[in-house]
């Protein structure tokens, strides 16, 4: 564990950077108004776009996110960067009739497919983008269609077939023995559609390819027009097992949009109920990976643990997920002292339980076989992918804005953060593991400081006005922005899940492993499809 | 030779199908016990057999005769290994009709049947799962012929139900042959039925399957026949290892009596051997894929230690 608690100053490294910007003649427009707040908006030209990020990738700084916007006449771009624990929000714009930008997949990976949604969902074309192949809008849409644009309707479009996706240009390994095999969309087993291709010798893998966008739902053009609460709503419908850290994100990017407090008691709900969902899903993953190694054991037992665990959540707080219990201004529901007795119990209950279980997971020579050294992701390439997560903490990437950037009510509490740098499976199990015990304790914490008080306070959205909201949700850091136009109304939303940043991190480590093992290592990351596909 | 030994051996083949799908379900059950829960009632297996016998098959339009004809051919290859195997009793006319390399040969042609079916349609799994079948099979293939001789050579005889007379005349005698025999066909049973570290028969992911990967495309009856045939499978390595190696019980005496105690013999047998095995798959995770040639290799050397050791310890004493 890495428990690094020195004061930190914000944004010292933002000048150094702003200095290496103007060596290379960058103009940044800096506003004094800093509307994303607590990330720093930097106003830079189209032409310079490129440069801003070979700048940033030297100074090392982490990209996070990107995404478009259709404003007037024009296309406003973002990209968030990031670096101890500091945001950075690059804004940039371009006009409709020419809507071209150098791309910054040359300097970071991690934006290829993020730049590609916005291709295929706003019409924006990449320059030097390695790869210019559609992503999230798949062959059966015409090429004039551009969904976020404001000329798209909102209701979409019905067509009487549906071609299919064909013609993907899937990159191929040429050799003596080199066999294709392709995976999906559709799976064995209760999973989400994605397509995975294979170039493989034998068993080997020698390369993989994954195809997604299946589950696109146009969740960011049926936000538009919505009010706080429903946007909320579709936000905690993102990806149905991160739905607390979803709905939080959204919540706080409202929240800061609209400068509205929430109260201190709604705040720590909040944050039990996150720890809640990250408790519920490492319980639930870990067993899924013991399934995947024919341990079906483990998978009995912690599928136990967290049934119990989901019920609790359905008696307690009205809903097994706890989908839509944080609503814009506090959260929908209220714990009584019994409750609060009662949740201190299991918190002891689950805690016996594990130390049984996790012990026989650690010292079981049968699983170590299956789990050490599979699916290896070396630290350097989690850096160049930009990872997140548990997976990220798994590969010597300590990140976490629990600690890092510490929202309310996590600021008041001390959060250690597990760090491995081996990089396996069984690392990220490890992690996962270690964050349960930690969760545990800090609900328990949580629990004895929990104020009196309202639940909500009114959110009056405000007019014009843009927020950011990060979160650290089980899977790891989720950004969403939210724009409110001049009726007050949801203008542009764009939740960033981890699983973009987890997904690409796939075709890395399973290189060189056997196909067999795909869906251990698969499962060890479990990035969302829904999550990525929106 | 009258018309009731052959009646019997009927009736005993008869039995070898009916029941293998009962000592799949009690492995089901027992395992289900193993990890807390309360598992599916023992006859489901048969409900379901009987749900996939009356369902009508549906064939993918590239499938040749191969596909068509390969649940037959298995079916009737592996339940003709049942019904030479003394089962409840020892000397049935059935017996002298095929010797262990016979059995062995049959079981191969199973073998070769399905994972040519597993290719047939040329899809990614079907492929997949013969080459891994093949993979096992010609490593298990020679460790249990070596077995099979060494049991014959201290025999004098490749039949069968000779071996377990053999056996059973000459008591319970600590040859450390028959023991070195006795674990590489235990470990070779679990390869070549597909169990728990070399396959999972639980599995539902395509991508680790072997057995399950070839019957993929198969379904209604022709879907029955495999796994009908799988479950015999099963229960004719269960039976070769608690009949020859722990012959007691079985009735070598066409007696009511000792067809009663021959029957329950080999109840007890075979659930205590179900047990074993559903220990053994709770506490171990499937092996990784290319472990699976490893542990085969052991086999092999097993059984070739076993053969060694009856040459030079047993065959002057």
């Amino acid at each position: 564990m890495s428990g690094e608690t020195f004061p930190r100053e914000p944004f010292a490294w933002l000048s150094g950077y702003l200095a290496s910007l103007r060596d290379q003649h960058v103009l940044v427009h800096d506003q004094t108004a800093q509307p994303l707040a607590p990330a720093r908006v930097l106003e830079i030209d189209a032409e310079d776009w490129g440069k801003a990020a070979s700048v940033a990738a030297t100074a090392g700084l982490r990209w996070a996110a990107c995404w478009g916007d259709h404003i007037g006449d024009e296309l406003v771009l973002r990209a968030v960067l990031e670096t101890a624990g500091d945001y950075i929000v690059l804004r940039t714009v371009v006009p409709l009739g020419k809507p071209v930008l150098p791309s910054h997949t040359p300097h970071f990976a991690a934006a290829n497919h993020m730049e590609r949604h916005t291709q295929d969902l706003l019409g924006v074309a990449f320059l030097d983008h390695p790869d210019s192949r559609r992503w999230i809008r798949h062959r059966a849409w015409p090429d004039t269609d551009h969904p976020l644009r404001r000329s798209f309707s909102g209701r979409g479009k019905t067509q009487a077939s549906t071609p299919a996706d064909a013609n993907y240009r899937f990159e191929k390994i040429q050799g003596s023995g080199v066999v294709e095999i392709a995976v999906g969309p559709v799976h064995a087993g209760i999973i989400e559609p994605g397509h995975f291709r294979f170039q493989a010798v034998g068993e080997q893998i020698l390369r993989l390819e994954t195809r997604l966008g299946y589950t696109h739902k146009g969740i960011e053009k049926i936000a538009v027009g919505r009010d706080p609460d429903a946007l909320a709503r579709l936000a905690a419908r993102v990806s149905g097992d991160c739905t607390v850290g979803h709905t939080w994100a959204a919540c706080q990017a409202l929240e800061r949009a609209s400068a509205c407090q929430v109260p201190e008691r709604a705040l720590i709900l909040r944050a039990l109920m996150a720890e809640r969902e990250r408790v519920a899903n490492h319980l639930g993953d870990i067993g899924a990976i013991g399934s995947d190694v024919g341990f079906a054991f483990a998978h009995c037992q912690l599928s136990r643990l967290r049934e119990y665990w989901q019920r609790r959540n359905d008696e307690l707080f009205g809903h097994r997920l706890l989908m839509d219990r944080v609503i814009p201004g506090g959260v929908a529901v209220d714990l009584d002292a019994a409750a609060v007795r009662l949740l201190h119990t299991d918190h002891v209950t689950l805690r016996r339980e594990l130390a049984v279980l996790f012990d026989i997971l650690d010292d079981h020579p049968s699983l170590d076989d299956r789990l050490l050294t599979t699916g290896y992701l070396a630290p350097d390439h989690a850096r160049n992918l930009g990872v997140v997560g548990f997976v990220g903490r798994a590969s010597g990437q300590g990140f976490d804005l629990r600690r890092d950037q510490p929202y309310a009510p996590y600021d008041r509490f001390e959060i250690p953060v597990p760090l491995y740098s081996d990089g396996d499976v069984a690392a990220r199990m490890r992690v996962r593991m270690d964050e349960v015990y930690i969760a545990l304790n800090l609900m328990d914490q949580m629990l004895d400081a929990l104020p009196g008080g309202v639940t909500r306070n009114v959110l009056l959205p405000a007019a014009d006005a843009e927020g950011l909201g990060c979160v650290e949700s089980w899977r790891g850091e989720i950004i969403s922005y939210v724009r409110l136009g001049p009726d007050r109304r949801v203008a542009r939303f764009f939740p960033r899940d981890p699983s973009w940043l987890i997904w690409p991190t796939m075709e890395q480590l399973i290189a060189g492993n056997i196909v067999p093992d795909f869906p251990v290592c698969n499962k060890s990351i479990n990035a969302s499809y829904s999550g990525h596909d929106l | 030779m009258t018309l009731l030994p052959w009646l019997l051996t009927l009736l005993q083949a008869a039995l070898f199908a009916a029941a293998a799908p009962l000592l799949v379900g009690w492995i089901k059950k027992v395992k289900a016990r193993l990890q807390n829960r309360r598992g599916p009632p023992l006859l489901q297996v048969y409900r379901e057999l009987w749900k996939l016998l009356g369902k009508e098959a549906v064939m993918a339009h590239t499938a040749s005769p191969v596909f068509r004809a390969a649940p037959y051919v298995v079916f009737s290859a592996t339940w003709l290994v049942a019904a030479v195997i003394p089962l409840v009793a020892s000397h049935l006319p059935s017996a002298a009709m095929a010797d262990v390399i016979v059995l062995v040969g049959l079981l191969a042609l199973a073998r070769f049947v399905l994972a040519l079916a597993g290719m047939d349609i040329g899809t990614t799994f079907g492929g997949m799962g013969s080459s891994r079948e093949m993979l096992v099979s010609g490593l298990a293939e020679p460790a249990l012929l070596m077995v099979v001789f060494t049991l014959t050579m201290s025999a004098h005889t490749t039949n069968l139900a000779s071996v377990m007379d053999y056996i059973a005349g000459a008591g319970l005698l600590l040859r450390p042959s028959f023991l070195f025999a006795l674990g590489a066909l235990v470990l070779v049973a679990v390869a070549e039925t597909g169990r728990i570290p070399i396959d999972n028969p639980a599995a539902h992911l395509e991508l680790t399957m072997i057995h399950e990967a070839m019957v993929l495309e198969y379904s209604g009856i022709n879907l029955g026949l495999m796994e009908w045939a799988a479950q015999i499978k099963l229960m004719i390595y269960g039976t070769l290892i608690a009949n020859v190696f722990f012959p007691w019980g079985i009735a070598s005496e066409l007696t009511p009596v000792a067809l009663l105690i021959g029957v329950m013999a080999i109840t007890i047998k075979l659930a205590l051997l179900a047990i074993a095995l559903a220990v053994t798959e709770t506490v171990l995770a499937k092996m990784r894929l290319f472990r699976a040639p490893l542990f085969l290799n052991v086999a092999f050397l097993l059984a070739l230690l076993g053969l060694l050791s009856h040459v030079i310890l047993e065959v002057g004493a």
